[in-house]
């Protein structure tokens, strides 16, 4: 019996790997958390889908899958790799342990996922430096707010989140020394109904400006009906919130999808691990507004100076929570402290899930 | 015109044994109206959903994988329904399991020898079998409906089950991601495939409880309480007994299912968790399988096939999985409403 299944996995699988060629065009697919209607992350993975279509559509053909929950995601994936995909990009952390799984039974298929830190042979990383869009975020929340206090809804404890946590205090700091901000976890990344009563309670809680590290523009809408003031998530999401949006930390995926699918193109793939930011055109940020003419000018020449490397956001010694201290004076931290960052700077009105 | 349900003088014997046949036909027929509704060319959606994913070896081991928890549940709960005892709950049971067996690998990580797996379904089966009993005792002690109890525990066991993953059982080398260190070695199931040992045990569970259903004293005494608690109690058979009887046994079924479920399909604890929902639709297996435990079988494979085909769907069709549940809810539904009309008969009343 097993060697009957062995050997018909084997047929398949040699099946799987014609069709990959048979079409003449290479097939790249994607794996989506949430709709591609979500406006935010997954929309934004999407609009990188669609410059690959645009740039590349005569070679490749594109293929995506939404909804995936990333509790039961190893099925529609090993579907795709069966079904003749060449490279997949799994667009999720959660995705991670499914995605290893499945590239291990099918090494001739590239596999790339997004945010996680394991790899293999046909697994690459690609993630983006979210936490640069932060700093500059801190800034302008720290310049607008009456309160001093921000609302920070926020999803899983890893570092890719905590890492942006503590870059927008940071940029807060840089402005007001002590200014506050509050945390609610709800858990997921995307679930609009909960993102929305998480900014209700934040609200109510005295913050005036609200930032999300969730998936759907659930928080900006609340800003909006409020009247108080907010930034948008992954994508420009100021028709949600056309008197809240102050600006939004804008995901642009699609240049690194052309350059990877170019490369196994010509031939030139590698597997490796990638983290761009703003400097690489990655991480943008959507227009100022809703703020008087200083405010903008320094957020733009926070956001050149970041981009142009003058200004690094995690530059030692950075206070901790404990009140210990990170990093060498005027030296920035090394990329390994900040992706496995597992703590709170100083200030923050949270005890960090341990 | 009011309707009346009026009880069938002799209810047709095989009308009874085809009311699940029509139960799907009427249920293919709705997908085809949905299908078209989105656009989808009926047939082709029909294809996709529920032929294309038998049609390669891959997919059988598949549907043979999401079939196993539902087989062992569904063949429990056949038996505990046929005895009038009504546990929903299977779905927390089940959790409970998996989270009993997944003690061992995170406290006893470098534990490896053949021991530790039979350990671990143990455990599993003890873990459901506990989180059943809670609701068997509320009944019998407080006369509380085991309906309500046994869902209710379902959120109970999600909430500690989410609240340990994401404290103390968590990996403490997963970057604070809500779940445990990776299942090595003899802490997995043997497998053949993506086909793991429990796809054996469901199919020894299902012909045992079939043979104690039908040719034992304790199947008798469990359907002559479902069917006729006044004789049974004359004939001096014990409810209470049977209560916890057949409790334990369908969530020692769940349990085993979650062990199984954690040890040759996830191979690690995560939250939030996805196969308790099976737990929910073993409901529907164990009537769709006519309440025979080797019914359950069939029936298991059938709604496997529903998750499969969602995925399908899913992945070819671009409709949202969600499609799964419906097609789900709405079998349930048509065999619920054909068992009625074998039954029942409707009579239009004239208004007085």
């Amino acid at each position: 019996m097993k060697k009957l299944l062995i050997s018909a996995a084997v047929v398949a699988m040699a099946l799987g790997g014609t069709q990959a060629h048979a079409a003449g065009k290479l097939k790249a697919c994607w794996v989506y958390l949430g709709a591609i209607g979500d406006m935010g992350y997954t929309f934004q993975h999407n609009e990188g889908l669609k410059q690959v279509q645009k740039e590349l559509g005569d070679k490749v053909e594109t293929v995506f899958v939404e909804n995936v929950p990333e509790a039961d995601a190893a099925g529609p994936i090993e579907r795709l790799a069966r079904d003749g995909c060449a490279i997949i990009f799994t667009t999720s952390f959660g995705y991670m342990e499914p995605t290893i799984q499945v590239a291990a039974k099918y090494p001739k298929v590239m596999f790339e996922h997004a945010t996680g830190f394991k790899t293999a042979p046909n697994v690459s990383t690609y993630n983006a430096k979210f936490y640069q869009d932060r700093y500059v975020q801190g800034v302008v929340a720290a310049k607008m707010s009456k309160t001093g206090i921000a609302g920070y809804i926020v999803s899983f404890p890893i570092p890719e989140v905590v890492m942006g946590i503590n870059s927008f205090m940071l940029g807060a700091q840089s402005v007001n020394p002590n200014f506050k901000v509050k945390i609610v976890w709800v858990n997921t990344w995307f679930d609009p109904g909960k993102e929305g009563d998480a900014a209700k309670v934040l609200f109510s809680q005295g913050a005036d400006i609200i930032t999300q590290h969730t998936d759907s523009a659930a928080a900006i809408t609340v800003a909006e009906e409020q009247k108080k003031l907010g930034f948008g998530q992954s994508s420009d999401q100021i028709k949600f919130g056309p008197h809240a949006q102050l600006t939004a930390a804008v995901d642009n995926w699609g240049p690194y999808y052309v350059r990877r699918i170019k490369q196994l193109l010509d031939g030139t793939y590698k597997q490796a691990e990638s983290w761009d930011g703003m400097a690489e055109g990655t991480v943008t940020l959507a227009p100022f507004a809703n703020m008087p003419d200083d405010v903008k000018a320094l957020a733009q020449k926070t956001a050149d100076d970041i981009k142009s490397g003058k200004l690094e956001p995690f530059t030692g010694p950075i206070t901790k929570q404990d009140g210990t201290t990170v990093g060498e004076k005027g030296k920035p931290l090394p990329a390994g402290d900040i992706l496995g960052m597992n703590y709170y700077v100083k200030g923050i009105d949270d005890k960090l899930p341990q | 015109m009011p309707l009346r349900l009026e009880k069938r003088a002799e209810p047709s014997n095989t009308m009874a044994l085809f009311s699940p046949v029509i139960a799907i036909a009427l249920t293919l027929l709705f997908g085809a109206m949905v299908f078209a509704s989105r656009g989808i060319d009926p047939l082709h959606g029909l294809y996709v959903y529920f032929l294309e994913p038998l049609s390669d070896e891959w997919n059988l081991e598949k549907l043979i994988v999401k079939a196993t928890p539902l087989v062992l549940m569904g063949a429990g709960l056949a038996v505990s329904y046929r005895a009038n005892v009504w546990n929903i709950g299977v779905a927390g049971q089940l959790q409970m399991g998996a989270l009993m067996a997944g003690l061992v690998p995170v406290y006893f990580t470098s534990w490896q020898d053949p021991v530790v797996m039979p350990v671990m379904l143990a455990l599993g089966i003890l873990g459901g079998m506990a989180w059943a009993a809670i609701p068997a005792f509320l009944r019998v002690r407080f006369n509380a409906n085991e309906i309500l109890t046994s869902l209710m525990l379902v959120y109970v066991a999600d909430f500690i089950f989410d609240w340990l993953v994401r404290g103390a059982l968590r990996d403490p080398q997963g970057h604070n991601f809500p779940k445990t260190v990776n299942f090595a070695g003899w802490q997995n199931l043997p497998s053949w495939g993506d086909i793991h040992l429990g796809a054996v045990l469901a199919v020894i569970a299902a012909a045992g409880l079939a043979f104690m259903l039908f040719r034992m004293l304790k199947g008798f005494e469990l359907r002559t309480l479902g069917a006729a608690p006044r004789a049974g109690r004359f004939a001096g058979f014990s409810a209470s007994q049977s209560i916890y009887f057949c409790f334990l046994l369908a969530g020692g079924l769940a349990g085993l299912a979650g062990a199984c479920d954690v040890m040759g399909v996830g191979h690690q604890l995560q939250t939030p968790y996805a196969t308790p929902v099976y737990g929910f639709v073993a409901i529907i297996v164990a009537f769709l399988g006519r309440l025979n435990p080797v019914g359950a079988i069939v029936a298991g494979l059938l709604l496997a096939l529903t998750f499969l085909g969602g995925e399908a769907a899913q992945t070819t069709l671009h409709i949202p999985d969600k499609i799964a549940k419906v097609f789900q809810g709405v079998l349930l539904f048509f065999v619920l409403a054909c068992d009625t009309l074998v039954l029942y008969r409707i009579k239009w009343e004239a208004r007085k």
